[in-house]
């Protein structure tokens, strides 16, 4: 008997006997459907977070270096105490980092702060104020949906413009264009000439309460207390290393850091929160599968345990089969599928259930069914089904028939 | 050339401390075509006997030569092989699987023998209409008959067209009339060529047969040739 017969024939069984014992079908079921349902919502939510994460914080960009005074991630409190009294950057020291840098596309220095934005009788407030060149869109993936950014000239002229992030345009102007209007920080208006599209929020704030005026503006109009980041988006992306080390270099001299001193800057870039948020996404999915992997493990000793009360009951069945001329391999097959399909059934009905409850899940957290995940899930069942079923199915295969016949 | 031939087989078994003696240095022959009954008082070591003849069981010492095949030293797959092909068995109890209607239990067999889905149908319906059940063959054994399910029984056991039939008291859950009915099927089998073993313990069985082998302490007791069993009575109501 070939390999497919002995499957077709073990489906058929396995089919006959779960039909022949319905609830006690369903009831070892439900222990896989409860733990594919488990793992893989698991799966799904952290497959919504990583997607959600590695969206909103595509905002950055990938070719982007953020040279700034601090390391946005300090190992120690020493550390960031040090890092507190660097030396900060000055406007000088970007202008020659601009003459001196090559491997750029664009650099864009930036300063920001806080405020209040009147609009008429409406105000928008705690928006955050951010001064730079006309290069900043050049420099990130943000990009005007209506009218345009400020150009090089009213940049240079630190004219009284802005461009609105899309929750200050619309909490602002909810019925009208602002195109053209006049809000006031202060008492200073700022016509607005643009404004952005939507970015969403990252790890919780939002991107789009934000205001963009020209840094010469920003100067004359809040001082220069602040510090400034500048924002390098490296031409090749292929080279980010190389564009790395030459900008260091560059912002040393820059600094006039003699030989032996160490950097009183740092290079920022998105791979270093990726970096973080791998190991903590990658920590809590350990656990979080590992927890729910126990409650499959759970289903699986109910499949063990029916499967050898299965064995057991039809100990004559067997010694019938054998009289015939079942083989091992035979009686092996028969049982390992009657696990395996006890386990696909609950596999699949598991995933129905995870699938109707990640849109409840959604509702509070991101989350996605993918075609892996259900891959993966209906994978796992059939394994769980295979590797319980094997003591039993092993121990029907090696009955002996003298024995088996006997039995009543 | 002999069909069986069974050289000193001896059998022991291992009953906690003791050690039981099932068959001792059994030697036996049979023909091609023969119609035997085995006869014997329970622990005479007729089951043995007809577990090793059936291949469900290996002799502790001693040579099985069956159909020409040395299976006394087979291990356990070699065995399925030989009993799916050579030996179709007959039980007491019948042994049909209940979940499965009667044209799926006669076809199990030819499962195991690897034969196509269309041409073992056709093998089954052929055996279940020579014992003349070709209008049930869609009932389940709990829709059947005791004597039904023998029959049933009987048509799984000629499905593979084995060398010998063996059948264990095939009359010992079946009234005297169902069993008269089974022994004459049987007869009409011997006729057409069958070599038929049946282990009984009822004289009115065994008369059927044109041979009888007494087992008494795990040796033959007795080998006699009865007249064709043409004339046996008919089985008495226990």
């Amino acid at each position: 008997m070939n390999f497919f017969t002995e499957l077709r024939e073990g489906l058929l069984i396995a089919w006959s006997a779960v039909r022949a014992n319905k609830m006690r079908s369903v009831l070892t079921t439900l222990g896989i459907v409860i733990g594919i349902v488990t793992v893989t919502l698991m799966g799904t939510a952290i497959e919504g977070l990583n997607n959600a994460f590695l969206k909103s914080i595509s905002f950055m960009g990938a070719d982007v270096f953020y040279v700034s005074r601090q390391n946005w991630f300090a190992d120690s409190q020493e550390e960031w105490l040090k890092m507190q009294k660097r030396p900060q950057i000055t406007l000088g020291q970007i202008d020659s980092l601009e003459k001196k840098y090559t491997l750029a596309s664009a650099i864009a220095p930036q300063s920001s702060t806080e405020r209040t934005v009147k609009y008429d009788k409406r105000r928008a407030s705690n928006v955050e104020i951010i001064g730079t060149t006309d290069q900043f869109p050049l420099t990130g993936s943000v990009s005007t949906v209506d009218g345009r950014f400020f150009s090089a000239f009213e940049s240079e002229q630190g004219r009284q413009v802005c461009v609105l992030g899309s929750e200050v345009a619309t909490n602002l102007f909810p019925n009208e264009s602002p195109l053209g209007k006049k809000v006031t920080i202060g008492a200073r208006p700022f016509e607005v000439v643009g404004v952005l599209e939507k970015q969403g929020t990252f790890l919780g704030e939002s991107l789009d309460n934000e205001l963009i005026i020209p840094l010469q503006q920003m100067l004359v109009a809040f001082g220069a207390g602040s510090d400034y980041d500048i924002r390098v988006k490296v031409a090749n992306i292929a080279d980010m290393d190389n564009a790395k080390d030459e900008l260091r270099a560059v912002m040393r001299v820059v600094r006039h850091l003699a030989p032996t001193d160490d950097d009183d800057f740092s290079i920022n870039q998105q791979d270093q929160i990726l970096a973080i948020f791998h190991r903590v996404a990658g920590t809590i999915a350990a656990i979080g599968l590992f927890v729910t992997g126990l409650s499959l493990f759970v289903g699986g000793v109910g499949i063990m345990n029916i499967m050898f009360v299965s064995v057991a009951e039809r100990t004559r069945e067997i010694g019938v089969r054998k009289a015939i001329g079942a083989k091992r391999r035979t009686i092996l097959l028969q049982f390992l599928i009657e696990a395996a399909v006890i386990c696909l059934l609950g596999g699949l009905i598991g995933l129905g259930i995870a699938w109707a409850m990640t849109f409840l899940l959604q509702k509070i957290m991101p989350a996605e069914m993918s075609l892996p995940i259900v891959c993966i899930s209906i994978l796992v069942s059939l394994l769980t089904g295979v590797i319980s079923g094997f003591l039993p199915a092993w121990r029907a295969a090696r009955m002996n028939p003298v024995d088996a016949l006997r039995n009543e | 050339m002999s069909l069986i031939r069974l050289q000193k087989i001896t059998r022991r078994y291992q009953m906690g401390a003791e050690t039981v003696h099932a068959l001792r240095e059994v030697s036996l022959e049979i023909a091609r075509g023969e119609y035997v009954a085995i006869m014997g008082p329970s622990g005479s070591g007729k089951s043995t006997l007809m577990n090793l003849l059936g291949c469900l069981d290996t002799p502790t010492s001693g040579e099985y030569e069956l159909n020409g095949k040395q299976v006394s030293q087979m291990n356990d797959n070699a065995l399925a092989e030989i009993r799916n092909k050579e030996i179709g068995f007959i039980f007491q109890t019948f042994n049909l699987l209940p979940r499965s209607d009667a044209l799926r239990n006669v076809e199990l067999p030819l499962i195991y023998a690897g034969i196509p889905s269309h041409e073992r149908k056709q093998i089954a319906l052929d055996a279940l209409t020579s014992v003349g059940l070709a209008d049930r063959i869609h009932h389940r054994p709990n829709e059947l008959s005791g004597g039904q399910r023998q029959r049933v029984a009987v048509a799984r056991a000629l499905a593979n067209k084995p060398s010998i039939l063996l059948a264990d008291e095939p009359t010992g859950n079946l009234d005297s009339k169902t069993g008269t009915e089974i022994l004459a099927l049987f007869n009409e089998l011997a006729r057409q060529g069958n070599t038929i073993i049946v282990v009984t313990h009822e004289e009115a069985v065994a008369r059927h047969a044109r041979r009888i082998l007494r087992i008494l302490d795990g040796l033959i007791a007795s080998d006699e040739r009865t007249d064709e069993g043409k004339n046996a009575p008919p089985i008495l109501p226990r």
